[in-house]
């Protein structure tokens, strides 16, 4: 493993403590602590630390330590959380996250970013310590100690697996004065039974010079997980007398009342199993793969039955059956897969707290940030593309959306402004709202503002809708005067980009005075969809069953020609276009006559129903959506590609692209493919 | 059924390791796998072949150029296959089973060439390879990136690279022109 590798991994580790951190923080911002919660957070921090130290990161590792000090206080007890500190290692947090992504992109993190948060850190330690709590003084007190201390260490097998060496620790030891080593070799097995990997040894070393606790305690910090660690005065006679005095002695975490012979480091470990859930870090290429296998599978399994059913019934009952159950098998295999895909949308959601942090300090705005059904699961390549458009979101309400305290005041509203960031899954789809509780759109400056730019005619009269909608034009801000915040005018029209290149919509409801509400709906994922398939001639196309409102076989009587327009449909009072598919894709040998084919009314986002004329319906089923792209290029109204049950290939329909439409007399006739004899 | 060559008279046995391709400006010596349509004889950077299998029924793709057969399934990835023949501004081929299909890849993109057999693996030294004349050429120009003369005729090679560059724009044009051609 290279040097660059082990970087990476540490960055990409970080990034998880970081979330880790902050989820932390925010259940001890809720009043939510218990020990488990702090020592989650203090892990977290410790191994920020203990991987910063190992790559050299100076600045960080300073911080972290300070943080360290602070949160080891807190863990024990010394010092009861206030709302002051959770902001104060919120921000702590923050700035962990900055230097972590300046040591990341090579470039130098800010001078003095760290240096009055450290600071801060020591004193809020320092200061709370003695005068807060008068119990806080006896382990101050036994901190001290001047005589020495006896420490009695024995490695477990893991110490030597994550790569720590004993003599270094004796040697770092040594720093402190002069040190005494007995081995303990009484656990070795003969030499036949002796197992390379394990670790037998322990050792008793005895320091003779006074030393503060806590330097004694750093040095076996990197290793206080992997090991069994008593450190006692060297004079006290009978450690007992000690045992009332401070939980802190024991350096264990949960260590409660620590008889000598007790290991304090397997006390502590039942607690980190429960906190972190195991889990695996896998390239998401080799899951594609495997999503791609699982699909020939399914594929496979299809055609297999296939040619079974041809076979008599009673020839082979047993094969029939076997593939039934291979069918169901395989079925559910692609449903794990594509599970491994999904992940909760709070590794996005969990970097807007900071944004609102920063954001309303910025603006000089109080805000709020509630968030809802983080755990919402949706397709990985989907979560990661969600972070721009959110933020940009976000940004939005904050600046344009939240008023300052003072102008909330006057309007009657809480000095505090509230957004709401909330994701659910609705029927097949995961839906993500934001809404404040800010001014909302102002139709008439947003018209005003149209209009000046000529987006809009003069004289046009528009709807409420169609002047929100205006808001998600290029080039179009209202803000008074462009901050650095937004107002840039490169916005909402990305942000609608964005989500529709994942399958999605966004829909914008606002309130003048009373707050707006963005609606971002999403495909669960992109890798499969519910397709209706249908019959155009000789060739199949799949119809997204999340488009479509219904399907029917329409009367003569309810068919009328619009000059220049095609047919259009009648269908209780409203008329519907109808696009014949056969002469949008040029497929010869298909139902011309509307009245014999049948028609799938679909749902589109710009050009409301639309009627597509298809031959029969063949039937429905999931697929799995290939490129089409990738080896050839887009394609008008195609957005995809799948494999059906036969090994053939079927294009699926997009149908925002099949709405915009080609001028008919650029469309060419398929060149039917002869048939193999 | 993958690698089976029905009328291949040389060993088929390619595995070109993913990503390789052929140099896309000058084209390397080396060998080359011949493909015939009618008499005419193309040579494909070995290189550049991934298998060699019977011509399938593919799926047609609206508003393609006539030369793009349709797409096929190829292990899971959606393959376009070319028309090599109508590619060149010959008429479409009419396939049957005895015809058979090149899967190529260069850079990222794979393609398949419908041919009417593969014939032979030659080795070619860069000496060997004469440059394309610029007139009287029926192929269109830049499909062919050099002439090798051979004891039994010639061979012409074929560019992957134009060859595999079908962005909407060619494709507009292409079928632009088709359409004014027909």
């Amino acid at each position: 493993m290279s040097f660059d590798h082990l970087r990476a991994t540490y960055f990409e580790e970080c990034a998880e403590l970081l979330e880790s951190a902050y989820a932390q923080l925010a259940a001890l911002a809720q009043g939510r602590e218990d020990a488990d919660t702090v020592h989650a957070l203090f892990r977290a921090i410790h191994s920020i630390k203990g991987g910063g130290g190992a790559f050299g990161f100076g600045r960080l590792v300073g911080l972290a330590h300070a943080m360290e000090t602070l949160l080891d206080l807190l863990r024990d007890g010394t010092i009861a959380f206030t709302p002051e500190l959770v902001t104060l290692m919120l921000r702590g947090t923050d700035a962990l996250a900055d230097l972590l992504a300046a040591e990341r992109d090579g470039a130098a993190a800010p001078p003095g970013l760290e240096a009055e948060l450290t600071e801060a850190f020591l004193a809020a330690a320092a200061g709370t310590g003695a005068p807060a709590s008068p119990a806080a003084a006896p382990p101050a007190a036994a901190a001290a100690c001047d005589t020495g201390w006896r420490l009695r260490f024995r490695p477990h097998p893991a110490m030597f697996r994550n790569a720590n060496e004993p003599l270094l620790l004796v040697r770092e030891l040594r720093r402190l004065g002069p040190v005494t080593v007995a081995a303990d070799a009484s656990r070795l097995p003969p030499l036949e039974r002796l197992e390379a990997e394990d670790a037998y040894i322990a050792w008793t070393f005895e320091l003779t010079e006074p030393a503060p606790r806590d330097k004694v305690e750093e040095v076996f910090e990197f290793v206080i997980d992997d090991c069994e660690l008593e450190i006692e005065p060297l004079a006290a006679e009978s450690p007992v007398d000690l045992v009332p005095a401070s939980p802190s002695d024991i350096v264990a975490p949960s260590g409660e009342r620590p008889p000598p012979t007790r290991p304090p480091a397997e006390a502590a470990s039942p607690v980190r199993a429960e906190a972190a859930a195991p889990s695996v870090r896998v390239d998401v290429s080799k899951i594609d793969r495997l999503v791609n296998l699982v699909g020939e599978l399914v594929i496979n399994q299809a055609m297999l039955l296939q040619h079974a059913s041809i076979l008599p019934a009673d020839l082979c009952p047993g094969l029939i059956n076997g593939l039934e159950t291979l069918a169901q098998h395989s079925r559910e295999l692609q449903e794990g897969v594509m599970a491994i895909r999904t992940q909760p949308v709070k590794s996005v959601f969990a970097r807007m707290p900071r944004l609102v942090r920063e954001l309303s300090a910025q603006l000089g705005k109080d805000v709020r940030l509630v968030i809802t059904g983080e755990a919402t699961e949706i397709d990985k390549t989907v979560v990661e593309q969600l972070a721009d458009p959110l933020t940009h979101l976000l940004r939005n309400a904050l600046d344009h959306g939240i008023e300052t305290p003072d102008a909330r005041e006057a309007a009657g509203k809480p000095r505090q402004g509230t957004v709401h960031l909330g994701a659910e899954q609705r029927s097949g789809r995961i839906v993500i709202e934001l809404s404040d509780d800010g001014r909302g759109i102002d139709r008439a400056r947003v018209l005003a503002r149209a209009r000046e730019r000529g987006l809009v005619a003069a004289d046009a009269a528009l709807s409420e809708a169609e002047i929100d909608e205006l808001i998600f034009l290029p080039s179009f801000s209202t803000a008074a005067t462009v901050s650095a915040v937004s107002g840039r005018g490169v916005g909402m029209d990305v942000v609608r980009r964005n989500i529709q290149a994942l399958g999605g919509r966004i829909t914008l409801e606002s309130r003048f005075g009373q707050g707006s509400r963005f609606v971002l709906s999403l495909p669960l994922t992109l890798a499969v969809l519910d397709g209706l398939v249908v019959a155009v001639g000789s060739e199949a196309y799949i119809v997204p069953i999340s488009a479509i409102v219904e399907s029917l076989r329409p009367h003569v009587e309810d068919i009328h020609a619009v000059p220049g327009r095609g047919n259009v449909l009648a269908l209780r009072g409203a008329y519907i276009p109808l696009l014949p598919l056969h002469a949008r894709f040029g497929v010869p040998g298909a139902v011309t006559d509307p009245s014999c084919g049948i028609v799938v009314i679909v749902e589109t986002d710009h050009a409301g129903r639309l009627g597509l004329m298809v031959d029969e319906l063949v039937g429905q089923q999931q697929v799995v959506v290939k490129s089409i792209e990738a080896n050839y290029g887009q394609i008008g109204g195609v957005g995809g590609a799948t494999i059906l049950g036969d090994g053939r290939v079927a294009l699926i329909l997009d149908i925002p692209g099949l709405g915009a439409g080609v001028p008919p007399t650029t469309t060419r006739t398929i060149q039917p493919q002869p048939a193999l004899q | 059924m993958h690698n089976a060559s029905p009328r291949a008279s040389a060993p088929v046995a390619f595995a070109a390791p993913p990503g390789a391709g052929p140099d896309p400006v000058t084209i390397t010596a080396g060998q080359f796998i011949t493909c015939t349509l009618d008499a005419a004889e193309y040579g494909i950077d070995i290189m550049a072949v991934r298998e060699i299998r019977g011509w399938a029924a593919t799926t047609a793709i609206p508003h393609a150029p006539p030369w793009i057969r349709g797409v096929i399934n190829l292990r899971g990835i959606i393959v376009p296959i070319l028309d090599l023949r109508a590619r060149f501004g010959m008429p479409l081929t009419v396939p049957t089973q005895m015809h058979v299909v090149v899967i190529i890849q260069t850079g990222t993109r794979t393609a398949g060439l419908l041919v009417d057999a593969v014939s032979d693996i030659v080795s070619v030294a860069p000496e060997e390879i004469r440059p394309v004349p610029e007139i009287g050429a029926s192929v269109p120009e830049r499909l062919l990136c050099g002439l090798v003369p051979l004891e039994r005729g010639m061979v012409a090679l074929v560019s992957l690279e134009s060859l595999l560059t079908f962005d909407e724009e060619a494709l507009a044009a292409s079928a632009d022109a088709s359409a004014l051609h027909s």
